[in-house]
């Protein structure tokens, strides 16, 4: 009878001390192979692959923004080199057409991007590119929903924002690249 | 003025650690709820340029993974120096791409393979002409979302 009373007393008292210990063991586990960096990126639409070469349709010059980007990482915008930082700017400019300009787009939805690099660019100096033609299209979405809907892009609906971006669609054209410079 | 005296009089209690294993146990679940285990180690080194129009990748499960860049120090020998292109654990070449993104599709329920994403995290030294290959592969594989993965510019 004595020894049922111990037996009882024993399984009363489970020791808890360590549980503290062994959590803390895990804690450390998971605190080291955490990686909390959200992923994050530039989303582009590739045209669908098609075997025949795109028909060369008759374009107006004045509605083609040229961007071609050399070996060398250099910019040549519609004939002239240019500075990747005035490119958001001259970008705008160009959908927008503020003054009407002869040499500008008709209209910011006849406006193309043609963007054109080599097989030797630097991808850095690519994606740099891309990102300040996208960017001046988040500025000229971020103003016009402005002046529409009186809120900020990315607060608005889901219609709102397709009703902005059918006024402004983005065209960005990508050209197969050119081989002249790369790296064997 | 005895209430004070009073209070100052009594010894300090023992500050009780019983809850201690809760709250040890509160923060082992946050991490472990947020934990991303890494799924493949790296064989190329990536160092993603810098951007400012950047957009979150929404699910990860949807996700697929393609590393463009140097091999690492230690498979110079056998993989040479110039770029290669990392699909899961193995470097792989562009063709490998149709396959390797079929694999991804088994995981993934049907509905969903329209929402698919490829992730390029490619390394910012590495030159176009790999990049418009993988690029190609992409399109005659017909996975025409593609995410070029970059970090947030600090300025």
């Amino acid at each position: 009878m004595a020894k049922n009373s111990t037996r009882n007393r024993l399984s009363q008292e489970v020791n808890a001390g360590s549980m503290a210990d062994i959590a803390f063991l895990l804690l450390i586990f998971f605190l080291v192979t955490t990686t909390i960096d959200i992923d994050k990126g530039i989303t582009v639409k590739l045209p669908p692959w098609s075997e025949e070469p795109p028909d060369p349709k008759k374009l107006k010059t004045r509605n083609v923004f040229s961007v071609l980007v050399n070996a060398n990482n250099e910019l040549l915008v519609r004939g002239e080199p240019m500075d990747p930082v005035v490119l958001r700017e001259k970008t705008k400019e160009f959908i927008l057409n503020p003054k009407k300009m002869e040499n500008l787009s008709e209209s910011p939805t006849k406006a193309i991007i043609s963007l054109k690099n080599d097989r030797g660019t630097k991808y850095e100096t690519y994606l740099e590119v891309y990102n300040e033609l996208k960017a001046a299209y988040n500025e000229i979405w971020e103003e016009k929903s402005q002046a529409k809907f009186g809120k900020p892009y990315e607060a608005l609906t889901t219609p709102e924002k397709r009703d902005v971006r059918t006024g402004i669609p983005m065209i960005i054209s990508e050209a197969e690249p050119t081989d002249f410079g790369e790296e064997s | 003025m005895s209430k004070f005296s009073k209070k100052r009089g009594a010894t300090a209690p023992a500050v009780s650690t019983a809850s201690l294993p809760d709250i040890i146990f509160m923060l082992l679940f946050f991490f472990m709820v947020v934990t991303v285990m890494k799924d493949s180690t790296l064989k190329v080194d990536v160092i993603v340029p810098n951007a400012t129009e950047l957009q979150k990748l929404e699910k990860k499960s949807l996700v697929s993974y393609l590393y463009l860049g140097k091999p690492k120090d230690k498979y110079r020998e056998i993989y040479g120096t110039s770029t290669r292109l990392q699909l899961n654990d193995k470097f792989a070449s562009p063709d490998d791409i149709p396959l390797f993104l079929e694999q991804e599709k088994l995981s993934v329920p049907e509905q969903l393979h329209p929402f698919m994403t490829a992730s390029m995290r490619v390394d910012k030294n590495v030159t176009m002409g790999v990049v418009a290959d993988v690029k190609v592969a992409l399109r005659k594989a017909n996975q025409l979302k593609v995410n070029y993965s970059a970090r947030p510019r600090g300025d």
